[in-house]
């Protein structure tokens, strides 16, 4: 196994026995300064691995929440080179905290995949998820991926076979990410027994972490989840928070970090 | 079929050299899995085809006519112009050819709801129709921004009993209806068929969307070897996502002696950036499910597309096009709004068609080719839709009220 930031993340946390803490956040909604200012706060509080949004115009797999974060942020001036600077900002403040960058493929192809990559690794980048790129069309990527030593995160659904699975499995590193349901992120989860059912089911197959995402919109149905899956990720939940603050002009950065602390507290208990 | 052949892609992943491919999300991934399987099975289905041909024949009144429209030809002096006449298909368009397929396919495979995005509402109304007919539940994903300008075809969809539900998201057209229809496919996995109104979208759709579509140009093939004994010069139809221009030219791409030209929507000009030539003016990139000329920034954000038709309004362009065009076997041209607006009122008032605003782009072209040619020079243009629709549109752009 590697000695990267990611699996010294999770072998700690299952020595403590405790699931990761994994929070989403769009770059630059709704300002660079404001995205940097919450990554290097959100450590602190529990967040234990931070996911970043690359904005894209067209996110066919987000709901709405998301899709607005992204309209946000390309307003302000969001690109992909900015999203790897503020990646290599919060580096510079801290070298222990795995970050994973999630998004969708064209703005990565039009860089190039090569420069992509030395870039990403230069900043400090661990991990990528790319929504749109599932195995079957991601062998250019990860040749160039694997000399880079970043992990290709991918996804599992509840549509997903044991035998997909092992094929997703072959070229996947660092963690699993599992959808949770059929649905854009933020949808709501209707039967939250059955997530878990499924889970075990792929999970039995899987030799790394396997998280659990999408549609986790309370502490309390977090915390419900932490208790069996390795991760947790909030995105939507979070996200909303901002978009509060900008609406009724109150304080996003408290917002924001004041609901982190009750997701941290609620997967920790 | 033949080395070298045309016609033999797409390759067993959906690539159409570079283009094409499968870029969904894992979610749907074993959707489209399964969905290939099926079609490559009832494709070779004795009973599918059957009824695919019966339907054609009696429902959507094909074979549709090849029409000799010798007050153009006059009028321009050049090549003897033909036209494909899908316009005259049942619900006025060649989109029923592909829906009726996908229908069939979708009864099959026992999916009781079916879905589609649409531009200028003849994919939402043809597929409104097929769902009538087969009694299936049926949502139609439209940009508010259509809704305005396609009222006949909303109506249209209300009256056939299907749901429509308008996207408010980006640009509010074409591109944004069919995130949407994505979205709901993949929280409605277990019931929903979505039934893609161009050749365009992951594989196998732009496959499958071709092969339904490719009864035009085999139509064609037969009447113009009984009325002219020899096959065309020159084919020439519109592009949005380009699921009439291969029906029209799969048969023909391994005759190389055809000339194929495809028009894309010029807008208000290429060089005002406001237009919706993906080929002509756009790069490559990855954007619904498939590798694809499209038109975007440099940062690889897409660009809002521009058309007086909201057929054509379409940032991308089905991949088997894009992969036509780096191997030079279509042409690919463009006009803009004002000369598809010019070729609109010349076909009404001279032939007594009023074509769609779609097919009003190939014919600008055609106006300008065919008065070059001589008069040996056999075009065939696929007149793929009717006017009706547009009325307003037009009446609106001539500043008069209706």
């Amino acid at each position: 196994m590697n000695n990267n930031r990611i699996n010294i993340c999770f072998s700690k946390l299952k020595k403590e026995n405790k699931s990761a803490f994994i929070a989403f956040l769009t770059a630059c909604d709704p300002s660079f300064s404001m995205s940097l200012k919450l990554l290097k706060a959100m450590p602190k509080v529990g967040v234990d691995i931070i996911e970043i949004g690359m904005p894209f115009s067209d996110p066919m797999a987000d709901g709405p929440v998301i899709q607005r974060s992204y309209i946000r942020a390309l307003k302000s001036g969001a690109s992909l080179i900015k999203t790897l600077n503020l990646v290599k900002n919060f580096r510079s403040t801290n070298n222990i905290t795995p970050v994973v960058l999630m998004g969708y493929y064209n703005p990565i192809l039009q860089m190039g995949l090569k420069k992509f990559i030395n870039k990403a690794k230069a900043s400090g980048v661990d991990g990528i998820l790319i929504v749109d790129l599932p195995p079957e069309v991601s062998n250019e990527l990860s040749l160039e991926l694997s000399a880079s030593k970043i992990d290709m995160i991918r996804l599992a659904s509840p549509t997903t076979t044991l035998e997909r699975m092992h094929s997703i499995l072959k070229s996947s590193s660092g963690f699993i990410y599992y959808v949770s349901i059929t649905g854009v992120t933020g949808s709501k989860i209707n039967k939250i027994l059955s997530i878990k059912k499924k889970y075990m089911y792929l999970k039995k197959l899987i030799n790394i972490p396997f998280v659990i995402g999408f549609g986790i919109n309370s502490p309390k149905k977090a915390h419900e989840i932490s208790r069996y899956a390795d991760g947790i990720v909030v995105g939507s939940d979070l996200i909303k928070e901002i978009e509060k603050g900008i609406e009724n002009s109150s304080n996003i950065f408290n917002n924001v970090m004041s609901l982190v602390k009750k997701y941290s507290k609620a997967i920790n208990k | 079929m033949k080395k070298g052949s045309y016609k033999k892609f797409p390759d067993k992943n959906g690539n159409f050299g570079q283009y094409g491919g499968r870029y969904v999300a894992e979610t749907l991934m074993p959707l489209i899995l399964e969905l290939e399987k099926k079609y490559l099975f009832y494709k070779k289905d004795k009973k599918f085809n059957h009824e695919f041909s019966k339907l054609s024949k009696d429902y959507i009144g094909r074979p549709s006519p090849l029409y000799y429209a010798k007050n153009l030809t006059e009028y321009l002096g050049g090549a003897k112009i033909y036209f494909k006449r899908d316009e005259l298909n049942h619900t006025g368009a060649h989109k029923i050819n592909n829906c009726l397929g996908q229908v069939l396919l979708a009864v099959r495979m026992n999916k009781k709801r079916i879905i589609a995005e649409t531009g200028a509402g003849q994919h939402g109304v043809a597929t409104a129709t097929v769902c009538a007919l087969f009694g299936l539940e049926c949502i139609v994903y439209m940009g508010k921004k259509d809704i305005e300008r396609q009222k006949p075809n909303v109506f249209k969809m209300n009256l056939l009993g299907a749901r429509i539900v308008p996207v408010e998201s980006g640009s509010a057209s074409l591109k944004d209806a069919m995130n949407e229809a994505l979205r709901d496919w993949v929280s409605n996995v277990e019931n929903t068929f979505y039934i893609i109104g161009t050749a365009a979208g992951p594989h196998p759709y732009p496959m499958m969307v071709r092969d339904f579509q490719s009864i035009i140009g085999k139509e064609l093939k037969n009447q113009i070897i009984k009325k002219e004994n020899r096959l065309p010069n020159s084919l020439v139809a519109c592009i949005g996502g380009g699921s009439n221009s291969l029906g029209l030219f799969y048969n023909f791409l391994d005759d190389k002696k055809v000339s194929l030209y495809g028009v894309e929507a010029g807008g208000k000009g290429i060089k005002t950036g406001q237009h919706a030539a993906s080929l002509s003016a756009g790069k490559p990139g990855v954007l619904h499910g498939n590798k694809t000329y499209l038109i975007q920034d440099n940062a690889g954000q897409i660009k809002e597309a521009h058309s007086i038709s909201a057929g054509l309004d379409y940032p991308g362009i089905g991949p088997e096009h894009s992969w036509l065009k780096d191997t030079g076997r279509v042409k690919y041209v463009y006009a803009n709004d004002k000369d598809a607006i010019k070729a609109f009122k010349i076909c009404c008032k001279l032939e007594g068609i009023i074509p769609a605003l779609e097919p009003a782009h190939a014919l600008s072209f055609v106006l300008k080719f065919a008065a070059k040619q001589n008069k040996k020079h056999i075009l065939v243009m696929n007149m793929c839709g009717r006017g009706d629709k547009d009325l307003d549109s037009i009446a609106n752009h001539l500043n008069i009220k209706i």
